[in-house]
């Protein structure tokens, strides 16, 4: 064993009911060799704290104020191992899906915790995260099928903003980030272009670039530019260049 | 088999029709002047109960061809090509007795010969006859076919009433039974009294939900009574967060209403309500009873931006289907979120317990 594994194991609490957290609290008081550094009572608490405390563990609970348990996933990365503790047993596919450690149910028995508690040890050991695939990637891949995504939780350090997509006038890509104006802000994060393209309603929004996802509501005109290609005009006053294929894309939506 | 064979008190009625159609063939055998009145029932008795037994057979083209199943053309083959084979057998059997009588009996010499110019008088009221029979049966049919369907519409409402009472012994969430579960588990350790206060609770709330599958309405006093059970409980869960705000009018604790019906409005105040907030918020209930009306609001404070949750508005869609069901139009419901409120009202008939059981004397 080296010395990284034998320091004491971070860990955050996160539910909304006191009670739920001081069952985890009590459970967790028998293990010295980990840590209890935040309990949290809402998602915006539990990414805060995950930012600033770096934890190696997180016991999260899915339905909260604020942010769901997933979308709080979405935001601290796969630094972290994540535990989900919730009432219900519908969410268990996702959670997998998104590489929970593992997935427990209220009420939460001792012996399953331990279970769990062991899951994560051997998780934190194995190093790193499990997967190379963002976890929002992830997230958008465990989205239930036809639904598309009402808002989208960006985090900037310990801070979140959350974006209604009805408030997103348009998507760029930036390497392994989208950067998505709203309201006249650029909000950063870490997911492809492809991946929030196909978590979008294609009726609301149209890939218009290999960089650009536009809102359609705010597209005010398409002007021509140099040959073969256009330029969007937003209500906004943004202006986004328009491939050939995504003006074809955009003409066969503006002619339905 | 033939309806009207199926019993012999019809088999008898149907031969009774027939007394006052024999009565009318003799009175048209007679006008030919030709024919004397006796000989004229002496005719008429046999061939019609011999035609009435005959036109029987009409049941069956009758079944196999439904009046709304074939064409024009095939329906009206069928029964004039029935009319005029079983017109001519009668025509035939109505010259071969009057044959047999003249032959026979004296007073009737010579009334086959008579009866020849009155044959196709026979051969058209045969027709008609067999065409009457033919429209009674499809009478008759359409008459089964529309109790049948009355029978369905009785049958679909008990399923429909079946399916309102399974609704109702689900919709104890069992995610509330869960969460209160878990929250008892954690006061085992910390606050044992608690956590038995809580059982007692909990076993109250169940004990009084599995009372209700079985009646139809209850007064509005015991739904109030169950959900005060209920907050307890919830209560415990959400401590400071949740606030339950009541103004109740008197008069309407007696009125009946649906088990079940404000409790789901109540948790789902709480769960995408209250539940999302950081510090908690209120919930407003408010029963007024008025003009025969009883009218229920349940105001809460939510979170509009708060994380879509799947199964949201299912409570709702259930009860607004059970007023529907129930009530028709005499209910209305109406749900709606303005700003950071949420707000359900309801309003229903108020009927009485007392009232409904005199009437149901």
């Amino acid at each position: 064993m080296n010395f990284e594994a034998a320091r004491k194991i971070r860990a955050v609490v996160v539910d909304d009911e006191e009670l739920a957290r001081q069952i985890l609290r009590e459970f967790l008081s028998s293990h010295p060799e980990i840590e209890l550094v935040a309990e949290c009572a809402n998602g915006f608490e539990a990414v805060k704290a995950v930012a600033e405390l770096k934890p190696d563990l997180v016991f999260l609970d899915i339905q909260m104020p604020k942010l769901d348990g997933f979308e709080v996933l979405e935001l601290i990365g796969n630094e972290t191992a994540v535990v989900f503790v919730t009432a219900h047993d519908n969410f268990a596919i996702r959670a997998f899906e998104v590489h929970a450690v593992d997935y427990l149910m209220k009420p939460v028995g001792a012996s399953r915790f331990e279970a769990a508690l062991k899951r994560a040890k051997e998780r934190l050991e194995g190093k790193g995260p499990s997967n190379a695939a963002s976890a929002a990637e992830l997230a958008a891949a465990a989205r239930p099928p036809a639904q598309y995504l009402e808002r989208i939780p960006v985090r900037d350090g310990a801070r979140v903003f959350i974006i209604p997509v009805a408030k997103l006038d348009y998507v760029e890509a930036q390497d392994d980030y989208v950067a998505l104006a709203s309201d006249g802000k650029k909000h950063l994060k870490q997911q492809t272009i492809a991946s929030l393209e196909t978590a979008l309603d294609p009726s609301r929004f149209l890939r218009v670039h290999r960089s650009y996802i536009v809102n359609l509501e705010r597209v005010a005109k398409i002007e021509p530019y140099l040959k073969d290609s256009h330029v969007a005009v937003l209500t906004t006053g943004a202006q986004l260049p328009v491939s050939r294929a995504g003006y074809a894309r955009l003409r066969e939506f503006l002619d339905r | 088999m033939n309806p009207l064979l199926a019993q012999l008190r019809r088999t008898l009625l149907y031969l009774i029709a027939w007394i006052p159609l024999a009565g009318l063939l003799a009175y048209l055998l007679a006008m030919s002047r030709q024919i004397r009145p006796e000989e004229a029932v002496a005719l008429a008795v046999p061939l019609c109960l011999f035609y009435a037994f005959f036109c029987l057979s009409a049941w069956y083209p009758c079944r196999t061809t439904p009046i709304d199943g074939v064409s024009l053309e095939k329906l009206l083959m069928t029964h004039v090509g029935g009319a005029l084979v079983a017109a001519g057998i009668w025509t035939f059997a109505a010259w071969v007795l009057a044959w047999i009588l003249s032959s026979s009996v004296s007073a009737f010499r010579g009334l086959n010969e008579r009866l020849f110019p009155s044959l196709p008088v026979i051969l058209v009221t045969g027709i008609l006859l067999y065409l009457l029979s033919v429209f009674f049966y499809y009478v008759l049919i359409a008459l089964d076919a529309s109790r049948a369907a009355e029978a369905r519409v009785m049958h679909m409402s008990i399923l429909a009433r079946e399916a309102e009472l399974k609704a109702l012994k689900a919709q104890v969430n069992p995610h509330f039974l869960f969460n209160s579960l878990n929250s008892i588990s954690a006061l085992t350790s910390s606050d044992p009294a608690k956590a038995r206060e809580m059982c007692v609770l909990l076993g109250d709330f169940l004990r009084r939900t599995l009372g209700l599958g079985e009646k139809s309405a209850i007064p509005l006093e015991e739904e109030m009574s169950l959900i005060h059970a209920f907050l307890a409980v919830e209560k415990t869960r959400f401590g400071a967060r949740l606030h339950m705000e009541e103004a109740i009018a008197k008069d309407a604790l007696a009125v009946d209403v649906p088990p079940l019906l404000l409790q789901p409005l109540v948790e789902n105040a709480i769960s995408h309500g209250i539940a999302n907030l950081v510090d908690g918020g209120w919930i407003h209930l408010d029963v007024g009873c008025e003009n025969g009306s009883v009218s229920i609001v349940v105001e809460n404070l939510f979170d509009p931006e708060a994380p879509a949750r799947r199964k949201g508005g299912v409570g709702l869609a259930n009860v607004r289907q059970r007023l529907q069901a129930r009530y028709g139009n005499r209910a209305t419901f109406e749900a709606k979120g303005e700003g950071d409120r949420f707000r359900v009202a309801i309003t229903l008939p108020a009927g009485k317990s007392s009232e409904r059981e005199v009437a149901a004397q």
